[in-house]
């Protein structure tokens, strides 16, 4: 495992390195990044699936010089099992930049762009794989840090240095809150080694615990996007370029979520009070249910798909909320249920999010533009492009036979068990939950069938549109492979469970696989209270679709079809009577108008003969960056006022009076360590 | 195993058998209301057959997703269909899906429904799905609540369990109370789920005013008829949810052919019953503006979580 593991490494440095070497031969540069970062994510997918079946995990050391830092890597079921999650959709990024980044020939430097994409991956790969707190961060760093100079890529542009600034600012705010998680640990174990976090985490005492939690929730939920600490995604990842976005949002939010596993379940040894489980559980609920309310307001095609990430990182919270509370009240094998439900969502929102953010790259390549009310009748144009998107769409809006379906089953089953709690608020509260849950389905339905109608029927809306083309293969693999991924992972549960179920049984410490999967594995089933089977679903909606064939051809004979202009009031229909993107969500904005607080601005200049004639209109509707204005704005606003004020008391004109401020700083620093 | 498909088989051909008439002794109840004779209960079969035999108009505009979705939306809805226990306590489908899947199921024919309403590239098609859409969503967290608080009185939420459960009175006879409001969110969901009055009217000649009818607007043909009998088909899906889960009673427990026969003729009656109560509620309710609708579901919510509060209060 050792040698794979070398070849993994060998890889992605080769991958780091090797483009430079060759200075503007860019189908050189691309084809060495993209190729050797796609054999890194195979063999990475191996490795991943050694560690799954393997009994023991696989550990190796290196000493360093640097006191405290240890390169230490351990590959355990959990590490493993987001090992292939990384993997899987690093290959299909991989194969479709390819094609994707022909786009920034000549633009950008394709060596910089290859070489920070393979250090972006590897570092993520190092992050699940790292053993000691100390490489753990700077591995971390080193992924904030590659991801957003992928963030910036196009940096000539104003709103793109915006986005770039924001991601560094948050990001570091978050691994600020790390490093407060990992010094209280530290402060317990004496050492920086998650083996030493292990040991001693049950002797964590219980108001230290609790900042440990919080500081981890924080910290970690930064790099997920839970509200209210999400405020910078939707612009950092449709920012970078589509491949990379889709790492981002597919993966990048998901090692945070590993991070919270790792934090709670196993270094705590899940032993914390029921209330950490509430608050992960709000927090989710609130995050799924304004991640898609925002998510349906977004035009812009990637932002939208951002903010759904945020929903998406709600419901897995959701999950391991759930699972938390039960760990808490002492039912093992409910909190495994819950664990395995939020690992399958992860998985899942993995897959068909980078498979639509792929897919927007696409569009985007095909149209060059992010606006949905410049798409339309794209389905024609790319056809293969729009067939895989619509995939996506179906599993995002978690409908059968689809993966998005069984996880959100999952975590509503393991909500609805809640009546085994003998507390009447958790009994009432997590049904709500469910509810919220449900909510949310619906909005992201919605918010899906707007994505994929708006974008790929009917008329194109502008000219790109129209000229629009499929794109080259390597691409259509890309999103082909995840669309399979897909239909895979929703129909073959079977595959899947167990192998959830060795994960969580590693901190839970019991087995629930052959109890949730019965019928030799066809059917789910959650404690004799629901069962679903994913193969029967998808048998019994090709064969009653295949019924409906039938009766068409039995009653309506051989088919008599025409094809005619679409019915409009007696006028030629224009792309301009379509309905938009705006338009489709209007009603929902209207009925949620307590969260949006739109801002509709109408004005008129009239003719100055007459009243009623209008020489300009202008029409504004926006809706309120809640978060930013009431939370962000007033604290930054606090900050730029303060440091205006130091800055009038410390700009001194003369040298003296600085050294003096260095001697008073180095005076209180060894008074505060003597 | 023979036994098994042959109890598929029949419960296929009543769900298909039977939704057109409920559509139209609806029809018939509100035309005794409204003073006029009104066609004939039969009628919507007649219309069906027609239909299916007509051209088939396609719009110039559409791609493959307005043709796919009769299919997939028959499919869908019937797939539902045979969830549900009709005249029989234990489908031999049972397994595949509890009543979320069923949900889940009804929601992908919506969800195909809403791009087909946009594919025709008309301002009305666009209008319908947008509707549809907000509608879909909102019915959501009440629908899984009562789904919920149902799955508590019964102790399950596969439907085959809840049928049986209810109909030996088993559960739900201790207090009522959760069980009844539970109907009641239900009822609310149903109504909005399917298109009725005072939601979404079935029977209006206005686009303005359409929801589902809007959506529908471009097809002819065989693909209407496929759309409009899957439409009739969710109505009696969900009849059939209503009267099933809150009043079993007569439903066949035992495999045996009188049990059966008796099974059947009691849905048929309790059926009917309910759907002679809808077509009473669509003429003397008058339908609610769209904005309004947020109240009526919150009304539902509100129900179905009383429903939840009341079971742990009345548990001990």
């Amino acid at each position: 495992m050792t040698i794979l593991f070398l070849s993994i490494l060998f890889s992605y440095l080769g991958g780091i390195f090797l483009p430079l070497c060759f200075p503007n031969r860019e189908f050189i540069q691309n084809t060495m990044a993209h190729g050797l970062a796609s054999v890194a994510c195979l063999l990475g997918l191996v490795l991943g699936y050694e560690g799954l079946t393997d009994p023991e995990p696989w550990h190796i050391a290196l000493s360093s010089n640097i006191p405290l830092l240890e390169l230490s890597l351990r590959l355990d079921r959990l590490a493993a099992f987001f090992l292939v999650m990384i993997s899987l959709v690093g290959l299909a990024t991989s194969v479709y930049a390819l094609g994707y980044v022909t786009e920034y020939y000549g633009k950008v430097s394709m060596g910089t762009l290859g070489s920070l994409y393979n250090g972006f991956l590897l570092s993520m790969t190092l992050v699940v794989l790292a053993d000691n707190a100390f490489f753990f961060l700077i591995l971390w760093e080193l992924m904030s840090v590659t991801s957003y100079f992928l963030v910036v890529t196009e940096h000539e542009k104003n709103e793109v240095r915006y986005a770039g600034l924001f991601y560094l600012v948050m990001t570091h705010i978050g691994t600020a809150f790390i490093i407060l998680t990992f010094l209280v640990l530290f402060q317990n174990a004496e050492s920086f080694s998650f083996e030493a976090f292990r040991q001693s985490g049950h002797t964590v005492p219980e108001r230290l615990g609790t900042v440990v939690f919080l500081a981890a929730l924080i910290g970690f939920g930064t790099k997920a996007g839970i509200v209210p600490l999400h405020v910078w995604l939707p612009y950092a990842h449709p920012t970078a370029p589509s491949h990379v976005s889709a790492l981002m949002s597919g993966v990048m939010v998901k090692t945070a979520i590993y991070g919270l596993i790792r934090v709670y379940f196993d270094f705590l040894d899940g032993e914390f009070p029921w209330w950490w489980g509430v608050v992960v559980l709000v927090v989710g609920t609130v995050s799924a249910l304004l991640g898609v309310m925002y998510a349906l307001m977004q035009h812009d095609l990637k932002k939208l798909l951002a903010y759904s990430s945020v929903e998406n990182i709600g419901i897995i919270l959701m999950g391991i909320g759930a699972g938390m509370i039960f760990s808490a009240y002492g039912f093992p094998e409910l909190a495994a249920l819950g664990i395995i439900a939020g690992l399958y969502h992860t998985l899942n929102h993995a897959v068909f999010k980078s498979l639509l953010f792929l897919g927007a790259g696409s569009l985007l390549y095909a149209t060059h533009t992010r606006n949905m009310e410049e798409y339309g009748g794209l389905l024609k144009r790319m056809p293969w492009t729009g067939l895989f998107f619509l995939i996506g769409a179906v599993a995002i809006s978690a409908l059968p036979p689809t993966n998005g379906f069984v996880s959100e089953w999952l975590i509503f089953q393991n909500l609805f068990l809640a009546y085994q709690i003998p507390d009447i608020l958790l009994d009432i509260l997590l049904p709500i939950a469910a509810a919220m849950l449900a909510l949310s389905g619906g909005l992201a339905l919605a918010c899906f069938a707007k994505a994929f109608g708006i974008s790929f029927l009917a008329l194109p809306r502008g000219s790109h549109a129209k000229h629009a083309q499929e794109t080259p293969i390597p691409m259509r693999i890309g999103l082909g492979g995840l669309a399979v991924m897909c239909l895979v992972l929703g129909m073959g549960p079977i595959f899947v469970i167990p192998v959830l179920d060795q994960v969580s049984a590693e901190f839970v410490g019991v087995s629930v696989a052959e109890r949730i999967l019965t019928m030799d594995g066809w059917a789910l089933t959650t404690a004799n209270f629901a069962s679903v089977s994913m193969p029967a679903l998808a048998i019994m909606l090709l064969a009653l679709s295949g019924v409906g064939l039938l009766f068409a051809h039995l009653l309506g004979g051989k088919l008599q079809s025409r094809s005619y202009k679409t019915w409009g009031c007696g006028l030629n229909v224009t792309s301009r009577m379509e309905y938009t993107a705006t338009g489709f969500a209007q009603p929902i904005k209207r009925m949620f108008s307590t969260v949006y607080q739109p801002t509709i601005k109408l004005e008129s200049e009239m003719l100055e003969e007459s009243r009623y004639f209008a020489k300009r209109k202008h029409f504004d509707s926006y809706i309120t960056p809640f978060f930013q204005q009431y939370l962000y704005e007033p604290v930054v606003n606090i900050f730029l006022r303060m440091s205006d004020r130091l800055r009038n008391m410390t700009v001194a004109h003369e040298l003296n009076l600085y050294l003096g401020y260095v001697f008073a700083a180095l005076l209180v620093v060894l008074l505060l360590v003597r | 195993m023979f036994g098994n498909i042959c109890l598929i088989f029949l419960q296929m051909v009543v769900i298909l058998g039977v939704s057109p008439f409920v559509v139209g002794l609806i029809r018939k109840v509100k035309a005794w209301l409204q003073c006029r004779k009104g066609p004939s209960v039969f009628q919507p079969y007649a219309d069906l057959r027609k239909i299916f035999c007509k051209e088939a108009v396609i719009p110039s505009t559409t791609s493959w997703i307005f043709t796919i979705t009769p299919y997939i939306l028959f499919g869908s809805t019937l797939a539902a269909g045979l969830l549900v226990p009709a005249f029989f306590a234990d489908m031999p489908l049972g397994f595949a899906g509890n009543i979320i899947a069923l949900v889940y199921l009804l929601a992908l024919g919506t969800f195909f429904l809403i791009l087909a309403g946009l594919d025709a590239g008309s301002a009305f098609g666009g209008m319908g799905s947008s509707r549809e859409a907000l509608v879909a969503s909102v019915t959501e967290p009440a629908m899984i609540l009562s789904i919920f608080a149902i799955g508590l009185t019964a102790g399950s939420t596969n439907l085959n369990t809840i049928v049986h459960r209810t109909a030996l009175f088993q559960g739900v006879t201790t207090d009522p109370a959760p069980h009844l409001l539970a109907l009641g969110a239900l009822f609310i969901v149903a109504l909005a789920e399917t298109g009725r009055v005072p939601v979404d009217n079935p029977a209006t000649h206005l686009e303005l005013t359409m929801i589902h009818e809007a959506m529908i607007l471009d097809y002819s043909g065989r693909y209407l008829a496929l759309v409009e009998w899957a439409a009739s088909m969710k109505l009696l899906v969900f009849l059939s949810l209503l009267v099933n889960i809150f009043a079993p009673w007569g439903i066949a427990v035992e495999a045996t052919a009188g049990a059966m026969t008796l099974g059947l003729v009691a849905y048929l009656v309790k059926v009917s019953a309910l759907a002679v109560v809808i077509g009473i509620l669509e003429c003397t309710v008058a339908k609610l503006r769209l904005f309004r609708l947020s109240e009526l579901l919150g009304a539902a919510f509100i129900l179905a979580l009383l429903a939840v509060i009341f079971f742990y209060m009345f548990r001990g």
